[in-house]
């Protein structure tokens, strides 16, 4: 048995076998298998040495061509050592005397030789080092690849084990069976812990060595309340926690009684509560957790899944699945939103000095006409078919949104001429998560339809504040007055232009910022849907009367301590077991 | 069972190194012979001659002294084509 403390991002307890998932740029921990998993990593091995050699054939055609035969002639020697037939006996042995992984063992025997090229003294051959770390790094990626394949179609239940999880691997997940996440680095604004929140299942992270500490198979329970994480627990561990899990089932299924119930205080104001998805596949998951519509349709993962740009078709698809799940509910799609992430940020020939402040989001689709042009054809072709909106992110100046409109009126002329039917009054809006269109919202209103404030944004632009850099995130607070302000100043700015606002940040889905929010007369929740049940329950249990007094008090304070301690106690009188 | 052997030393500049050793391997494979490089001089070693990766962690510079020995129905000639890789510098020229 082993107890791992870590930072807990994702509430809930799952007791479930791991997956590991190696990364193929760290060093690999040795890892046993069960004696009858043997054959299928010897299996795997097989398969990783036809695929590699595969792919270094064609790298080497592509590269004669370019380059000429010499330097193609390079990767003759990786085809070589991967036909190798002394090696890979040496490796299969490996896989079947120390019922290791076949990643392990692949590592292990490649390291070997490494190091016999590292002890030469003739520094021509010894160089030659980095061919063997670049073999070993290409047959690990597609070892680490295939399993990534194998966690989309799951059989069974599983909690997965990575040293950190890239949107690529968690886009491509097996939502129904992969139960949690553990990982060794990561905070609470990380990917997995924004993707855990979004499947609602519970998450761990910052967790350092655990990769190393974890075999594929192992029991391990994953306690994400508690930011705790036990590999092989004792009987009475086991016992304990099996407790926890019936009673967060029995607390879920209150919650969910919740689900058919408005949206409305007990002095009769309704507000709407909404869920941001990632794509079709989290439609349903949100409509049983009660949400009335999507607030936010975020549209990079279709980038992300398939690291290149998606089609018009593949767009539209999405968007259509997506409407035909809704059945006549509100759809928001946000437009791209890529760019400072470290996708783009690898992609790019020199990465930018300063991406968050640099070409990202409508910057990034402005400067690439033909691509925004793609996917604002498929919104529009999808808005025939629904009631479908459209928001621009990252909107910092009136020019910049005058110029996105620009583009979705040649796109909508386009259309007009190629006989392809489209919604001409279609709804447009805008996020306000930049501080400068926060403190001119008066003016953007007067050109759109909606506001929607991203919280996670505007809060890290107006407190300089980077919050997946450890070292600050402390700094990164919702409750900070001066964001306050600008969240109260953009809803009485939407109210008075009688346009709708709504907050698809974070903060919409923290109960403890609800009856603020309302307060403030926010008009639409948009959160991940496993969020919703909780702060409807907060907006059904207060009167409107009492928000208003609660948010004139917040907006007195000073300080973001005096605001939370305010709020939780405030939060507490109505359901105690919130906090 | 028919031996071969014969003794060459390595002459041409950068000794074998990737591409030689890859040319040497794919020779040895056409035959049936099992073939084994033996290194002479300060380190001695030895190496399977259809291995690339045992080939190259031999480490055999220029003017190393290698034995070049095969063993089965076409030794004979296994080691003749051998030979003349080194004898050939490998196509280096120089």
């Amino acid at each position: 048995m082993e107890i791992k403390k870590g930072i807990g991002v994702s509430p809930g307890v799952v007791i479930s076998t791991a997956v590991v998932l190696d990364a193929e740029d760290l060093v690999i921990p040795k890892r046993i298998v069960p004696a009858d998993q043997t054959q299928v990593e010897l299996a795997r091995f097989e398969q990783a040495i036809t695929d590699s050699t595969a792919q270094l054939t064609v790298l080497r055609d592509q590269i004669s061509v370019k380059y000429g035969k010499e330097i193609g002639g390079i990767f003759d020697f990786h085809i070589g050592v991967l036909r190798d037939k002394a090696i890979l006996k040496q490796i299969a042995a490996e896989i079947n005397t120390q019922k290791t992984t076949a990643e392990y063992a692949v590592s292990t025997v490649m390291r070997r030789y490494a190091n016999m090229f590292l002890a030469m003294s003739d520094r021509y051959l010894s160089e030659r080092v980095k061919d063997i770390y670049d073999i070993e790094k290409r047959v690990l990626k597609v070892l680490i690849g295939q399993k990534q394949e194998d966690l989309a179609h799951l059989t069974r239940d599983v909690v997965v084990i990575a040293h950190d999880l890239l949107p690529s691997q968690t886009a491509a997940l097996d939502r129904l069976h992969v139960r949690g996440f553990a990982t060794d680095v990561g905070g609470r604004t990380s990917h997995t812990a924004i993707v855990a929140r979004a499947m609602g299942i519970p998450a761990v992270v910052g967790l350092g060595n655990l990769m190393s500490e974890v075999n594929g198979g192992d029991v391990v329970i994953i306690d994400g309340t508690r930011g705790v994480v036990i590999v092989n627990p004792d009987p009475d561990q086991l016992v304990e926690y099996r407790e926890d899990e019936k009673k967060q089932i029995r607390m879920e299924t209150e919650l969910a009684t919740l689900a058919t119930l408005p949206a409305q205080t007990l002095d009769g104001h309704i507000v709407s509560v909404q869920a941001n998805i990632e794509g079709p596949i989290d439609v349903d998951e949100s409509l049983i957790r009660g949400a009335e519509g999507i607030g936010l349709y975020r549209t990079e993962f279709l980038y992300l899944t398939k690291q290149a740009e998606p089609t018009e078709e593949e767009h539209f698809q999405s968007y259509a699945d997506t409407l035909r799940r809704l059945g006549g509910r509100p759809l928001v799609i946000r437009t791209l939103d890529l760019g400072a992430d470290k996708y783009t940020q690898a992609q790019l020939v020199s990465p930018e000095r300063n991406p968050f402040l640099g070409d990202r989001s409508i910057r990034m689709c402005l400067h690439d006409i033909p691509m925004f042009k793609r996917q604002l054809r498929a919104i529009m072709r999808a808005s025939v078919l629904g009631d479908v909106r459209i928001m621009f992110p990252m909107i910092s100046t009136l020019m910049e949104l005058r110029q996105a409109r620009m583009v979705l009126n040649d796109v909508m002329e386009e259309l007009e001429d190629e006989g392809i039917p489209y919604r001409r009054e279609i709804p447009i809006g805008m996020m306000i998560e930049v501080p400068s269109a926060a403190l001119m919202a008066t003016d953007f209103a007067k050109e759109v339809n909606f506001f929607s404030i991203g919280t996670n944004d505007l809060i890290q632009y107006t407190l300089a504040v980077d919050r997946t850099n450890e070292k600050v995130a402390g700094l990164f607070c919702p409750a900070h007055p001066s964001v306050l302000r600008l969240i109260r100043d953009v809803i009485r700015a939407g109210v008075r232009s009688g346009i709708s606002v709504s907050v698809c940040g974070e903060m919409a889905g923290e109960p403890l910022y609800t009856l603020l929010l309302l307060g403030l007369g926010l008009n639409i929740f948009s959160m991940n849907g496993p969020d919703i049940p909780e702060v409807k329950k907060v907006i059904r249990s207060t009167s409107m009367e009492h928000a208003k007094l609660v948010a004139r008090r917040v907006m007195s304070f000073d300080s973001e301590r005096q605001v939370m301690h305010f709020l939780r106690e405030e939060t507490r009188k109505i359901i105690p077991e919130a906090f | 069972m028919p031996k071969a052997s014969r003794d060459i030393v390595v002459s041409n500049k950068l000794g074998l190194h990737a591409r030689p050793a890859m040319q040497f391997v794919d020779v040895a494979n056409q035959f049936k012979s099992q073939v084994m490089v033996h290194k002479g001089g300060e380190e001695p070693a030895e190496a399977d001659g259809k291995s690339v990766m045992q080939m190259i962690i031999l480490a055999a510079t220029e003017g190393t002294p290698l034995k070049i020995d095969a063993q089965g129905d076409d030794a004979e000639t296994a080691v003749n084509a051998l030979a003349q890789l080194f004898e050939d510098k490998f196509g280096e020229g120089e």
